[in-house]
């Protein structure tokens, strides 16, 4: 019996325990956060990384719940927690919102979907679907038809409702809270505005110049990718990802891949495996060129854009030999990739790697050396570790924070096991360092291709899938790094050719909801630069 | 070297032989007033299509090339699709003021713009305070500014009209002082006086240290007056959208827009003509033959060959910096250029009194 599993069962004696990919417990919803505290706090346990969570319809007899998958920063271990209520009129569970802040918008989407509120959490709007929406759309008694198309404007609202449970009585009361006060001076930045990068909205409480207090306000593009994807068949699914962030679109698509093939126990060649490292690594590139760019574009310095543009360009063309796409890539299939390398692809990306590094002093050069761009981005919203680990907040700013979280190192997929390679870490987790983390990742990346790129062998790039691809029961969890971070395919399965629940862990939604906590105290101009680094992509959040 | 000034003359008398003197110089206003506001409008589109081509150069493109040759037309087609834009008024935004605006923005630059010496005899007013009234007109564009971002009824154009007022009214300090060093050296107000005194050496060869110190001084503050990178922030795009002008549309909008192009000129203008002796030739005492060959050039020529040349350091600083954080901008006011600009004052004043410029 492993340590997990009796630090659980001391305190939840009826959790039921399979063993899955992860060891996954359905622990009693009273006992959830008793059990969560633990997990968090123990030290030999310390699951301080809550990687997904996600909302799940299992029927009337199990009924509504939430699947937390949790990591650990130190020990790099994981569990899985499930807990149900079968109450579907006015289910309610415990909230974990104080132990993990990444908590706090997953929750308001798990209420979203699923019309699961939380007690004990100070906020319970819905995230992405207007507020006079009716029902909720993942629930499996859901009825279309009951939500015609509003024209309405929707004004943002300064007032939601927090439930609270009386500590003695164990009574559960809602009660009001304020977000904005009447008399505050309260902007919207977004949804329609250059600096958000794409529709999100901020509606940003001022004093002056000075951040107040941020409300973010998602679902400006939310599409219901994970509604669709259960009326989808696996194949079918492949086409969403790409359309998530879609500068990782081949990362996320492989994830998807590996997710499937992981659940099918598909072994793709090696020819594949290269192909689709050597891709990721390039679209990582790509996106952290277009990232770079926009991020000068926030700071008001046009030219330094237009340098990261020209060389994003060359890059596109060379994807664009290859896989017929510039910024929707449709390159990977369940089993392999669309098509073979074109024939002038491993000479134009060698070239490409020589001259990337060359091209890149020239941005320093105009940028990242001026006085006045130092003095605006040093000392500029500091996250620190133990925050961007609370937030769940992957990827390149996580690791600006001094938080090793890269999904490459941790838990390899693809070829990334067979190169070596460094993950890019700084300690100072302000945005200058999260600006400077993006070209030691550029850095990286080439070091990456350059090990494989003469080494591709030869192989099958298709592996022979039945037609209909059927997933055998179970839940899948599966993860990879994308440009922004860690990013997870959630797929529970009832051996259909379309899956039950699918979920996508989102790594643009954690920089949005530790947006309130950096920039109060700073000022407009430092929102923009915090927004900026922080790098999201709306329709990844929005889903 | 031609002096515009017999032109000048030649018509008055002109007119005053045919008709009785009020008459004559009504038609005179008339007839100076429609050639400033037609040179300001060419010179406006001038500007606009240096300004695209020279950050096409910088930015490793070509900038307009379609519309006549090389695009020189381009700005033109933007002015004609401006004019025929549709003005709209925003919903409960204070119309009277809304409208008022751009006018008050572009009547100051129109008479800065009239301030300036364009050649040798070439000027509208040339009297003994033209400095002192040129920074007094210009200083009236701020109040456009409060009242473009007041009247809109936005919080962004707010936002925006009151970071203008505390970058104009700060920025105006070192403005003043720098030309007061100036005017020290020169001993005048007057602009015609202030180009004589520079015919045998530009004031900032004339004047060296304090006169250097001055002139770097003027080009952030000015630049800054203008609003331009990277100083833009009352128009930052990134943060306020468009700041002060976001819900003006048509040719209210390229009112701004042309007195944001002029205010550059102006800029550049006075820079030219107080630091780089306006539109008297270079002038090295002893060199004879050399002078007389640079009297040559008229003095138009000079006068806007050295402004374009001011025009495109500033698009150069425009295009290479970051913008700055409005605490960075008064911070850099307040604690740098004003005691720098106050110090060098006192520097001047010791150089004047003992003889030791050039």
């Amino acid at each position: 019996m492993s340590i997990i599993q009796e630090k659980i069962n001391a305190i939840a004696p009826d959790a039921v325990y399979v063993e899955a990919q992860y060891p996954t417990f359905t622990i009693p919803q009273d006992k959830m956060r008793q059990v969560a505290r633990t997990l968090h706090d123990d030290a030999d346990l310390s699951f301080d990384y809550l990687v997904c969570l996600t909302g799940v319809d299992e029927g009337p007899e199990k009924g509504l719940g939430v699947v937390y998958h949790l990591s650990s920063s130190t020990h790099n271990h994981w569990v899985v927690l499930k807990t149900f209520t079968t109450d579907r009129e006015n289910p309610m569970l415990y909230t974990v919102s104080d132990i993990w802040k990444a908590a706090e918008l997953n929750e308001r989407e798990v209420y979203d979907y699923l019309g699961i509120r939380f007690i004990g959490h100070g906020d319970n709007r819905r995230l992405f679907l207007r507020q006079d929406f009716k029902g909720h759309p993942l629930r499996k008694d859901y009825d279309p038809s009951s939500n015609p198309l509003s024209l309405q404007c929707e004004d943002g609202q300064d007032t939601t409702v927090a439930l609270v449970e009386d500590p003695v009585t164990g009574e559960v009361k809602e009660e009001q809270r304020v977000i904005f006060s009447p008399d505050e001076y309260v902007v919207n930045i977004g949804p329609q505005h250059p600096a958000t990068h794409g529709v999100l909205h901020l509606r940003t409480s001022l004093d002056g110049e000075i951040i107040k207090k941020i409300d973010p306000i998602c679902g400006y593009v939310h599409r219901g990718i994970e509604k669709l994807a259960e009326s989808k068949t696996y194949p079918q699914q492949l086409s969403f990802t790409d359309r998530l962030d879609y500068l990782s679109a081949h990362m996320n698509r492989h994830a998807l891949c590996n997710c499937i093939e992981k659940a099918l126990g598909l072994e793709v060649s090696d020819r594949v495996k290269y192909i689709r490292t050597i891709m990721d690594e390039l679209q990582r590139i790509d996106s952290h060129l277009l990232w770079v760019s926009s991020f000068y574009m926030d700071f008001g310095a046009l030219t330094v854009f237009f340098y990261a543009f020209r060389d994003r360009e060359l890059l596109l063309d060379i994807l664009e030999g290859t896989t017929g796409g510039r910024l929707i890539q449709n390159y990977n299939t369940i089993g392999g990739v669309q098509a073979d390398l074109a024939s002038d692809f491993i000479p134009k990306v060698k070239e490409y790697i020589k001259y990337l590094p060359k091209a890149m002093e020239e941005y320093h050069a105009v940028f990242t050396g001026n006085v006045v761009a130092e003095a605006r981005m040093k000392g500029i919203g500091l996250i620190t570790r133990e925050q961007a680990i609370n937030f769940s907040l992957s990827g390149p700013s996580g690791r600006a924070s001094g938080w090793a979280n890269d999904v490459r190192k941790n838990d390899p997929y693809g070829a990334y096991d067979k190169v070596e390679f460094k993950q890019a870490l700084r300690t100072g987790g302000d945005v200058y360092d999260r600006y400077m983390i993006r070209f030691d990742e550029i850095l990286e990346s080439i070091h990456i291709i350059e090990q494989l790129i003469d080494n591709i062998p030869e192989g099958d790039i298709q592996v022979k899938t039945k037609p209909i691809i059927r997933l055998p029961e179970g839940d899948y969890y599966s993860h990879v790094e994308t440009a922004r971070g860690d990013f997870g395919v959630y797929i529970e399965s009832r051996g259909d050719k379309m899956p039950y629940r699918l979920k996508y862990r989102s790594t643009c939604l954690p920089p949005v909801s530790i947006l309130d906590t950096v920039c109060r105290g700073h000022k407009i101009a430092d929102l923009i630069a915090i927004g900026a680094s922080l790098d999201y992509i709306v329709p990844e959040i929005d889903r | 070297m031609f002096d515009f000034s017999i032109v000048t003359s030649w018509i008055d008398s002109m007119l005053r032989g045919v008709m009785p003197a009020w008459a004559a110089l009504t038609i005179e206003y008339v007839l100076i007033g429609v050639v400033i506001l037609l040179v300001y409008a060419l010179i406006a589109l001038s500007l606009i299509y240096m300004e695209r081509k020279v950050c096409g150069a910088f930015q490793c493109r070509l900038g307009p090339n379609r519309v006549g040759p090389m695009g020189i037309f381009q700005a033109v087609a933007d002015m004609i699709k401006m004019l025929i834009k549709e003005l709209i008024y925003i919903r409960n935004s204070d119309k009277f003021l809304f409208k008022l605006a751009p006018f008050i923005m572009i009547t100051a630059s129109v008479m800065a713009f009239g301030c300036l010496p364009f050649g040798r005899g070439l000027h509208v007013l040339d009297f003994n305070i033209g400095i002192f009234l040129l920074l007094s007109v210009s200083a009236v564009s701020i109040v456009g500014v409060l009242l473009a971002g007041w009247a809109s009824n936005n919080k962004f154009s707010m936002i925006g009209a009151m970071r203008s007022g505390a970058q104009m009214i700060s920025y105006e300090l070192s403005l003043g002082i720098s030309m007061l060093t100036m005017v020290m050296l020169a001993g005048t107000m007057s602009f015609s006086g202030i180009v004589e005194a520079q015919a045998d050496g530009w004031f900032l060869f004339k004047g060296h240290i304090p006169a250097l110190i001055a002139f770097i001084v003027y080009l952030i503050a000015g630049n800054a007056e203008t609003n331009r990178g990277p100083f833009d922030l009352p128009e930052a795009e990134s943060e306020l959208t468009a700041g002060f002008h976001t819900e003006y549309s048509g040719l209210q909008f390229g009112f701004f827009y042309l007195a944001e192009y002029l205010n550059l000129f102006i800029v550049a203008g006075v820079a030219a003509t107080v630091f780089l002796g306006g539109w008297m030739p270079l002038h090295i005492p002893g060199w004879e033959g050399f002078n007389a060959v640079m009297d040559y050039i008229p003095s138009v020529v000079w006068f806007f060959g050295k402004t374009y040349l001011m025009i495109f350091v500033l698009m150069w600083f425009k295009w290479t910096f970051p913008r700055l954080r409005v605490d960075q901008i008064l911070t850099l006011e307040w604690k740098y250029l004003l005691p720098i600009g106050l110090f060098n004052l006192m520097l001047m004043a010791i150089i004047v009194i003992f003889g030791l410029h050039f």
